[in-house]
């Protein structure tokens, strides 16, 4: 009994830790960038990692849903730029548009796209990360044609929609506060609700998952659809931030938001991992890149950093998973003869 | 759906003709199985057949592309597009035969163009030093190697998964390029290199990367498939643990694969470079996805343990000539990835059908019951899931969840 026990708190706490160790670098790195460019914890500078680094880490949950599941989303980026004309051409289409409506355009467009990516790699049993990378240039190729060469300007959307991006209190985007109480309900979802528990069940192994009777085709397709919701919202949310949208918004997203998963700490293979170490990933990514900047470093080397902290990220989980092993099995042989 | 599958013809009819005045027709393609004497008829038969039907549909598709082509543009099908049509494809349809072998086995390199793009940023690089070329590009080809190693040592030796580790260093070597080159723009090389862009290979008018992309397929294609190499790389990427306890070196193989693709990759850099007559630290940025939906289009499982050169060369063909016609139309270049993807999704959803249709008739429970036993069958046939009657995917190897 007490062994069946101490083995899962151990898990627990070494999965704890780990994003704990993402929190951890994270505030290494703000002190020793401030210490060297004080001006680094400035509001503006501040407003801008958050901004940056919420797109990301709302991208992040629906893609994380879909990680732990052992699935992948290849297809937020594209997702995220045709939401992101779509949704801010509406204000030139139609005069008075309230804002509302064009939010739940914008995630009705991804739910669409989620919906399609879903029931191929669900119902028709195609392995995700090739649906998904088909749809990304299916998607991208749709946004593009509807187009054409034209692009939405920051003056023709009202003040009301870009404020959303620009307004704050104490430095903090109201947005930003908006979108971590998304990825707080989402975290706790995924990790207490039945149907969260699920995901991780399918990702850590499939064939159980099945035989224990959990209806996986249903769940992965949910994750999907979630994923591609959310990919929606973000697009909008995008648009209010940059208020110029042309054809290239997003493009490359999903290879960034795979990092950034990855980097806090959801296995690529599923079945372990958060959606709030996601976010974090995310911030940490955002902030590096900005540091740089402070640092005086060349931007050139950001890129070059978010590879280097992603295969770092991956082979210390795969020591820790390697020595974990190697102490529960120690303990398994102690307790039961 | 398609005529009879003929099975005569070996991997090396996909050779250029050499006139160029008409689109290169190989001749109906074969099944690797036709290298292994070994094996029950029966069951060589099967694997014959289930692989040509993939590659039968794919030359069927390759030659409505090239007559609907024609219909659409009488420009199509004339010397000047074939060179210009395998200008513009030549280095993604080279970065697609290491990545073939690779995907076979079971695990993705998607850092090729990254490496495509720090081979060129070092070569503009070492120029600008003044260099000689040929020291330039042997430099740059070791480079290669050694990109291809550090992704072989993390794969293999550290044993993380491919497609984080590739996707890191994607990021990784698109940042070193970036680092190494910055903002300069290095463009002052030799005509006699950069003429590589502008005249073809004499006598036989197709670009040198298109004549080095077919000599490289033919290579890749017979040591994929005619030598005790290319089926051991069949048999990890159908059953890894099978493999390792069969006694083949699947750390080792894997490490060379990942060399291999390294140094074709900065390969595929140089040529890059020299055609356009460019170096530049973003050569090459967002190739990796067309190379691996071409590799997939080619009906290359990406599972492993599936897959024919001579579905990917087709599946090169087929890229290249449909972008092109589409080019040559008008349509929107840009939008074109409706169609890359579509074909895409099409190739893996195809196949699917039968099996789908199957399990409709077959109901839940049956299905149940014969899941292990579709994994053992699974694992030993090369066969897309077209012929096996309920394939399912491998425990444990990120197959689809369901």
């Amino acid at each position: 009994m007490q062994a069946a026990g101490s083995p899962q708190r151990l898990v627990d706490m070494v999965f704890r830790l780990r994003e704990y160790g993402i929190i951890a670098v994270l505030i290494v790195f703000i002190a020793v960038t401030t210490a060297i460019q004080p001006r680094f914890i400035g509001q503006q500078n501040i407003k801008f990692v958050l901004l940056n680094a919420t797109i990301y880490a709302l991208l992040a949950l629906g893609e994380t849903m879909v990680v732990v599941s052992r699935q992948m989303d290849l297809s937020v980026g594209s997702v995220l730029g045709l939401s992101a004309y779509v949704s801010s051409n509406l204000f030139g289409q139609v005069h008075g548009i309230p804002i509302p409506v064009v939010f739940l355009v914008g995630m009705g467009i991804g739910l669409v796209c989620g919906v399609v990516n879903g029931a191929i790699t669900a119902f028709a049993r195609v392995p995700g990360l090739v649906v998904t990378l088909a749809t990304l240039y299916i998607i991208r190729g749709v946004d593009i044609s509807i187009i054409g060469g034209g692009e939405v300007v920051a003056s023709s959307l009202p003040a009301h929609f870009s404020a959303i991006g620009s307004d704050s209190v104490v430095g903090v985007p109201y947005v930003t506060i908006c979108v971590a109480v998304i990825i707080a309900i989402g975290t706790y979802s995924l990790r207490s609700f039945r149907a969260g528990r699920e995901l991780y069940a399918i990702g850590s192994n499939p064939d159980a998952a099945r035989l224990v009777g959990i209806p996986i085709a249903r769940r992965v397709f949910s994750a999907y659809v979630v994923s591609g919701t959310i990919a929606g919202l973000a697009g909008v949310i995008w648009a209010s931030f940059y208020g110029t949208v042309d054809s290239t918004a997003g493009t490359g997203y999903e290879l960034t938001v795979v990092t950034a998963v990855v980097v806090g700490g959801v296995a690529i293979f599923g079945g372990s991992g958060s959606a709030a170490g996601a976010a974090f990933g995310a911030l940490l990514l955002s902030t590096i890149a900005t540091a740089l900047y402070a640092l005086g470093v060349s931007p050139f080397w950001d890129p070059a950093f978010d590879g280097l902290l992603l295969v770092l990220a991956i082979t210390l989980d795969r020591g820790i998973a390697l020595r974990l092993a190697e102490v529960m099995r120690k303990r398994t042989f102690r307790h039961e003869p | 759906m398609s005529p009879e599958p003929v099975v005569t013809a070996s991997v090396s009819t996909v050779v250029p003709p050499t006139s160029g005045t008409e689109p290169p027709v190989p001749s109906p393609p074969s099944g690797p199985g036709e290298a292994q004497p070994t094996g029950t008829v029966s069951a060589r038969f099967s694997r014959i057949r289930g692989l040509a039907r993939w590659e039968v549909a794919l030359f069927a598709a390759f030659v409505i592309v090239f007559i609907v082509g024609r219909v659409l543009s009488p420009e199509f099908l004339t010397n000047y597009n074939f060179f210009n049509m395998g200008l513009s494809n030549g280095e993604l349809a080279i970065m697609a035969l290491p990545m073939t072998l690779i995907i076979v086995t079971g695990e993705i390199d998607l850092s090729v163009s990254s490496t495509l793009g720090l081979g060129s940023s070092l070569l503009g690089l070492l120029w600008m030093h003044g260099w000689p070329m040929p020291a330039v590009i042997v430099v740059v080809l070791i480079c290669g190697a050694f990109l291809g190693a550090f992704n072989g040592f993390l794969v293999t030796r550290v044993g993380l998964p491919s497609i984080a580790v590739t996707i890191g260093t994607m990021l990784l070597y698109a940042g070193i390029a970036e680092i190494l080159l910055g903002s300069n723009i290095v463009s002052n090389f030799p005509a006699t290199y950069t003429n590589l862009g502008v005249y073809g290979v004499p006598g036989i008018g197709l670009s040198y990367s298109t004549v080095i992309f077919f000599v490289l397929a033919v290579i890749f294609g017979v040591v994929l498939h005619f030598t005790p190499f290319g089926r051991s790389l069949f048999a990890m990427g159908a059953n890894q643990e099978a493999a390792i306890f069969s006694g083949l070196r699947v750390k080792r193989t894997k490490m060379i694969l990942y060399i291999v693709s390294g140094v074709v990759c900065s390969g595929a850099g140089i040529l890059y470079t020299f055609r356009l007559s460019t170096a530049e630290y973003d050569n090459g940025t967002g190739l990796v996805l067309s190379v691996v939906a071409i590799v997939l289009l080619g009906g290359v499982s990406i599972f492993g343990g599936k897959g024919s050169m001579v579905g990917v060369v087709f599946a090169v063909l087929i890229y290249s000539g449909l972008l092109d016609a589409l080019l040559l139309t008008g349509f929107p270049q840009q939008a074109s990835g409706i169609v890359i993807g579509g074909l895409l999704l099409l190739s893996v959803l195809v196949p699917s059908v039968p099996e789908f249709r199957a399990r409709f008739r077959a109901g839940r429970y049956r299905l149940r019951r014969q899941e292990p036993e579709a994994i053992t069958v699974h694992s030993r046939s090369v066969v897309r899931p077209l012929a096996t009657s309920d394939s399912s995917d491998k425990a444990g190897q990120g197959g689809p969840a369901i």
